[in-house]
């Protein structure tokens, strides 16, 4: 996989903290996989937007990474909850169902961007410090290629 | 069949497994079919309602499900990693079809889609009049993949949105 210069958080210098919520683990286990080449943490997984919710209370996580059709509540619900009750939170819907009339109602109910499946590396990572903004700071280091 | 139904599913096939897998896919054979559908391999199907209603399974030999879950996860994956397996053909289906799904939806066809489910059964419901099923054969790298496509349009939900929009 393709080397990223480590995005940290610009207030203490600590891995960008994730919650993946996906009903697929493996479409899971592949973001987990490809944020930690970011410099990322996963602190979390959930399957469905009711677990999405509770996780988001119990971790407050920099950044969610939320499917949108899943199983109990969708993803676009769980993140209208989730902004809702703290409307810092910081969303990015992954889904493989990427119609304009989906992205807007996603955007138009708290989340901030919307990366289509299959995800490319390079757009998500584009995508998190577009995210992320001052509180992301990319740290330059020998050998990072992007 | 309509074939504007269709194309979308054959350029997402096209892109997603080509990205997944690093190389050009083809199709190596397509034909209509009303028999009952007879799996191949894994396989995984999606249940679409609304203005297009049917299902698509996702189909993917032994070999191919192998070769596809060991390059989408990265690591060496083997016949005994059956749930990793199964997930991985999940997953794909999930791009494929959400991803010609999307195609369909931006040029007005309203409809929704359930999440994939394992198509475990060897032998599937056999298609009516209504909804023959087109099957697509890939050839890929890895083995082939089918995609077995029954889909119908109700043209008086269409002729009435069509009424309302204009």
């Amino acid at each position: 996989m393709e080397k990223f210069a480590p995005v940290k958080r610009s207030e203490d210098g600590q891995p960008v903290r994730y919650l993946i919520v996906d009903d697929s683990v493996f479409a899971r286990k592949n973001l987990a996989r490809m944020v930690e080449t970011f410099g990322g943490q996963v602190v979390g997984e959930a399957g469905d937007g009711v677990s999405a919710i509770s996780e988001y209370e119990r971790l407050t996580p920099d950044i969610v990474l939320m499917d949108i059709t899943m199983p109990q509540m969708e993803g676009i619900e769980a993140a209208e909850k989730i902004v809702r009750d703290h409307p810092s939170a910081r969303i990015v819907m992954v889904s493989s169902v990427g119609y304009q009339e989906n992205i807007v109602a996603a955007l138009q109910r708290g989340a901030r961007h919307f990366v289509q499946k299959p995800v490319k590396p390079e757009v998500l990572y584009e995508v998190i410090k577009y995210v992320m903004r001052d509180d992301g700071v990319t740290v330059r280091s020998a050998g990072a290629g992007a | 069949m309509r074939m504007d139904l269709i194309q979308p599913f054959i350029n997402s096939t096209d892109a997603v497994l080509a990205q997944g897998l690093g190389s050009p896919i083809s199709i190596e054979n397509l034909s209509m079919e009303e028999e009952a559908y007879r799996r191949k391999g894994i396989a995984a199907e999606v249940i679409l309602m609304g203005e297009i209603e049917g299902r698509i399974i996702f189909d993917a030999d032994l070999g191919a499900s192998l070769q596809l879950a060991s390059r989408l996860a990265g690591v060496e994956v083997s016949e005994t990693d059956e749930d990793l397996v199964r997930e991985a053909v999940l997953e794909l289906a999930n791009q494929i079809i959400g991803n010609a799904i999307t195609t369909l939806n931006d040029q007005g066809f309203h409809f929704h889609v359930r999440p994939p489910t394992l198509h475990t059964s060897e032998q599937g419901s056999k298609s009516s009049e209504d909804t023959e099923a087109l099957v697509m054969c890939f050839n890929t790298s890895s083995g082939n993949v089918f995609m077995n496509v029954a889909l119908r349009h109700h043209c008086r939900q269409a002729v009435e949105h069509t009424a309302i929009a204009g």
